[in-house]
């Protein structure tokens, strides 16, 4: 058998083209040594280069009055008053989930966790949107299952709650699991930390785990290329992850940062020392010289480019002045950590890797960091992607709409994530005041009046059907949940998750996605503060639906008066406020009842959103709603019974009252009412004397409201034109919604 | 500084283990402090200075990383010497959670800690009957009263043998027990396989309480319920009052 990689040269070996070789010995004025290709290759890999997104990511708006720090740093950074900032950054880690569900996703959470603390913030919250194939395969058992046991161990060791995610099930994730995470952290604004290595003659210390082989080209191998048949043989460039370092780690930082003791700080990550190094080189304008031999290693026998590209996990990189250096060793061994003088900053613009005495690399910062070549791609508009939804009779209407409602409420995708959420610890710290479940999580802030909200949104059927609107639904609907509860959306993070950009199709949604995000941003006040591109999510040439997920942060100022989406007294009037008109296209009833993915989604209008959602940020605020919650997967009554559910109490609803835009076309079917999905509502619950004051609010809003039914009894009604289409009792919605997955995983089918 | 025009009782003073790898430290730290007369100070691992303390918390969290067994290393840090004196001269100790496997570890509690029956971690809002309200843990209920709190652990399925149960029900040392929302301790709602439905349980002499739910994160209405309050409750009227075990 011949093995065609032995007649490859060494940089198409790394990831690097002809081209981006001949421009690597151009900048060197000569060929790079191994090491130096071998930096190289992870610097301008698409992971750290954001080669094929950097042109497109700067649509996306960055500015803000409360923003302290946006895209750039390890992660935005945003002023919520008081004294207070929120850190914030989701992630990646799909590739070595899905090769290594427990390590991959254990990783991923240490990996944001460094980005928050990096900052000098204090981690006070985890949110993992995950998203995997369809349960009815064994594997995707195992990779949820293994992928949700790594964020708990890792998660849970740290002491830091997650407090919220998302999970969703479909074939498009089969072969390429998504595996996001998100952190937040708190900081005082004057003890923010910046990856900046400034000051020549200061010294680098590198903190935490010796160096090993593990993750070796994790960056470019990993995380750059699409998956095929040698998947299983990347194994060894997942890493392995210890919580119990990162917590030590994550204590020794933050107590250099209060004796002040830093002047930059970095977290190892994606390209081990090489990007960390020369990325604080960058930002601080200096050059940077490390001395390998002085790094505690793992093995003996270590090459050189392995120490430099090794992506062992919870290590820092700290720059501390000489006179600093006892002191911040001092609080080091503290916590039992092993911490090195292993470089210092120089004048200049190189980053040098020496080996004792003898330097073994001489590489320019900025070309390292900042001057990766940049691909455009001829965007090309997907074929199955269509300008017109399908037509509203396209299916046949099901027989027993009652028994389409249990079916959706126990279908993977809505059903109860209590099975995921309970292995997560969510109450620690204590700050935690809306348990998982709901709209967005919220966390009071001790001694304040106000809290801080967070969702994150992602829905990858609606951007594969159009990523445009797509984009500009997720954002409105991470606003939606977040004006749920009461609080008001600040600023977004996000992970775009697609498939190989260098192909036409590819590339177009990716740019499509980024405009609909843009304008919704825009629309709505929260500039994007940082994030992250994973691209090449792909198998055998097929990819992932393309999947922006948002992470969204708000703010309540009066925790008092949180919002929460389950019925609480029975009598109260049932309000559906904004919307416009369901459509089955995209909805998770077109997928589970009718087995297809097709047609146009509608579009969101986002002046309106915007109207909406401070209607009900006022209704809250004024004490005049019992209840808020935003109508999405599974439509109106999936909203509704899950509403029931969490209140214990049922409620008869009129569809007639709730047919959307009245006079703009025929009357719409009981199931389209029913089951269909259109961005912009959120239904309400009112004490009946509070109805004509939100009426009279909605109009002057120029937003639609319609009272659609009342609140009581112990069953779920829906009538239509007078004839009840769905009579169930509310015990039958609650055991189709609350242990499904439980169910479907214990049962192994 | 002028003193006090009018000496209120001395301040009840409450020590928090600091474990590496312990992460509820400052949530006992912060609960206790949220009640007047409290002082709250840290104790780091390697201190075994106790002195002047009335009682010492040993807080939730991964101590030492736990890869090993749940408490194992902890018991052998210099401070667990000191804290086995101090429970031996009757000082008060509690331990939550990891605190509690780390009493068991260091055999200041009888019994031990496996796996929850179903491997998984698991965090919930628990109901709990108290079955023991005269100590100085638990004086501020009453007996049969249930309460709710959180658990969240993976390694909080109690076990003793018959012999080690009988002995505990005869001491009345069983001090929580997980029960459903009308206080019956059924096998249904019992999270983790624990042996007869214990969450918490005390030495012979009342001195010494370890529970897997955590009172500290039910001490505010905002964030789950006050039910833990009482708790430290007791404590702090177990000390001002002067009582002896």
């Amino acid at each position: 058998m011949t093995n065609p990689t032995e007649q490859k040269p060494a940089y198409e070996l790394l990831g690097l083209k002809a081209a981006e070789y001949q421009d690597i010995c151009q900048r060197l004025n000569r060929e790079p040594n191994y090491l130096e290709l071998a930096v190289f290759s992870l610097m301008w890999s698409e992971h750290c280069g954001y080669k094929h997104s950097r042109p497109l990511l700067s649509r996306f708006p960055t500015e803000g009055e409360a923003i302290l720090q946006g895209p750039g740093e390890n992660a935005g950074v945003i002023d919520i008053g008081g004294g207070r900032a929120i850190a914030m950054k989701i992630e990646s880690h799909n590739h070595p989930s899905a090769i290594e569900p427990f390590e991959g996703a254990a990783t991923g959470i240490g990996g944001i966790v460094r980005d928050i603390f990096a900052m000098g913030a204090r981690p006070i919250a985890n949110l993992d949107p995950l998203h995997f194939g369809s349960l009815d395969k064994p594997r995707q058992r195992y990779l949820l299952d293994g992928v949700v046991e790594g964020i708990a161990a890792y998660g849970n060791c740290m002491g830091i709650p997650t407090v919220g995610g998302e999970i969703h099930f479909e074939d498009a994730y089969e072969e390429n699991c998504l595996i996001n995470v998100m952190c937040v952290g708190m900081v005082e604004p004057d003890k923010i930390l910046k990856a900046r290595a400034t000051g020549p003659g200061n010294l680098v210390i590198l903190i935490g785990s010796s160096t090993g082989r593990d993750g070796i080209g994790g960056a470019s191998i990993l995380a750059s290329a699409e998956f095929d048949e040698t998947a299983e043989e990347k194994r060894p460039t997942v890493q392995v992850g210890n919580p119990f370092m990162e917590k030590k780690l994550l204590e020794a930082c933050l107590e250099m940062r209060d004796e002040g003791l830093l002047v930059a700080l970095q977290d190892l990550g994606a390209g081990g020392l090489s990007s960390s190094s020369s990325e604080m080189a960058s930002k601080g304008g200096t050059g940077i010289d490390i001395d390998i031999a002085m790094i505690p290693l793992r093995e003996p026998g270590m090459e050189p480019f392995e120490i430099m590209i090794s992506e062992s996990q919870e290590r820092m990189l700290a720059v501390v002045t000489p006179g600093n250096e006892a002191a911040a060793l001092a609080v080091c061994d503290k916590w039992d950590l092993d911490a090195t003088v292993v470089g210092k900053v120089t004048e200049g613009d190189r980053l040098r890797v020496f080996q004792g005495g003898e330097m073994i690399a001489d590489m320019p910062v900025k070309s390292l960091v900042d001057e990766a070549p940049t691909y455009i791609v001829e965007p090309v508009r997907p074929g199955h992607q269509v300008d017109e939804p399908l037509p509203e009779d396209h299916y046949r209407q099901p027989d027993d709409l009652g028994e389409v409602l249990t079916t959706l409420l126990a279908s993977p995708n809505i059903c109860s994530k209590r099975y995921v959420f309970e292995q997560y610890d969510y109450t620690v710290q204590t700050d935690n005041a809306l348990w998982p479940g709901g709209d967005a999580a919220v966390l009071r802030i001790k001694g304040s009046p106000t809290g801080v909200a967070l969702t994150v949104d992602g829905n990858g059927r609606k951007c594969y059907l159009d990523p445009c609107r797509g984009g500009r639904t997720v954002v409105a609907e991470a606003a939606r949940n977040l004006s749920c509860v009461g609080a008001r959306p600040v600023a977004i993070t996000n992970c775009l998750n697609f498939g190989n950009p260098e192909k036409g199709p590819i590339y177009y949604q990716f740019q499509q996605a980024i405009e609909g995000m843009s304008e919704a941003c825009e629309a709505l006040g929260t500039p994007v503060t940082g994030g992250n591109v994973s691209f090449y999510n792909e198998s055998f040439g097929q990819a992932v639906y393309p999947n922006p997920v948002v992470g969204m942060m708000g703010i309540i100022e009066d925790t008092g008066k949180i919002m929460t989406h389950g019925f609480r007294r029975e009598g109260d009037a049932v309000l559906l406020i904004g919307g416009a008109r369901p459509a089955v296209d995209g909805s998770e009833y077109q997928l589970y009842i009718h087995g297809e993915v097709a047609g146009r989604i509608p579009d969101v209008d986002l002046e309106k959103e915007k109207s909406l959602q401070a209607l009900v940020r006022q209704a809250i605020l004024e004490e005049k709603i019992n209840s808020a919650h935003d109508v999405s997967d599974g439509g109106l009554a999936c909203c509704i019974a899950e509403a029931a559910v969490a209140g214990g109490m049922g409620a008869m609803i009129d569809l007639g009252k709730a047919a959307f835009a009245p006079g703009a076309g025929p009357a719409l079917r009981a199931d389209l009412l029913l089951f269909g999905e259109a961005p912009g509502a959120v239904m309400v619950t009112a004490a009946p004397e509070q109805v004509d004051g939100l009426r009279v609010a909605a109009e002057a809003a120029a937003v639609p409201l319609a009272v659609i039914g009342r609140v009581g009894g112990k069953r779920l009604v829906f009538s239509d034109a007078g004839a009840e289409v769905i009579n169930i009792p509310i015990e039958a919605a609650a055991g189709a919604w609350g242990d499904a997955l439980e169910k479907i995983l214990e049962a192994g089918v | 500084m002028p003193a006090s025009p009018q000496t209120s009782a001395p301040p009840v003073r409450f020590g928090v283990v600091i474990f590496p790898g312990s992460n509820c430290d400052t949530d006992a730290h912060d609960a206790v402090r949220t009640f007047p007369g409290v002082r709250a100070r840290y104790l780091w691992h390697k201190d075994t200075e106790l002195d002047g303390l009335d009682c010492i918390i040993l807080p939730g969290g991964f101590s030492y990383g736990d890869y090993l067994r749940s408490g194992a290393i902890a018991r052998f840090s210099p401070l667990m010497d000191a804290v086995g004196r101090f429970a031996g001269d009757g000082g008060l100790v509690l331990g939550i959670c990891n605190g509690f496997q780390v009493l068991l570890e260091a055999g200041l509690l009888p019994g031990a800690m496996q796996q929850n029956q179903k491997l998984k971690f698991i965090c919930r809002l628990v109901s709990l009957r108290v079955e023991n309200d005269s100590l100085p843990f638990t004086r501020a209920y009453s007996k049969g009263q249930v309460i709710k709190a959180p658990i969240a652990h993976h390694e909080g399925n109690y076990f003793i043998d018959r012999d080690g149960l009988d002995e505990l029900e005869a001491n009345n040392q069983v001090v929580l027990r997980y029960c459903d929302e009308d206080g019956e301790a059924t096998a249904a709602v019992n999270p983790n396989g624990s042996v007869s439905n214990i969450a918490g349980v005390c030495n012979r002499e009342g001195n010494v309480f370890g529970l897997m739910p955590h009172p500290e994160r039910v001490c505010d209405a905002l964030v789950g319920g006050t039910d833990g309050r009482g708790v430290f409750e007791s404590v702090i009227s177990r000390v001002t009052s002067g009582a002896e075990l």
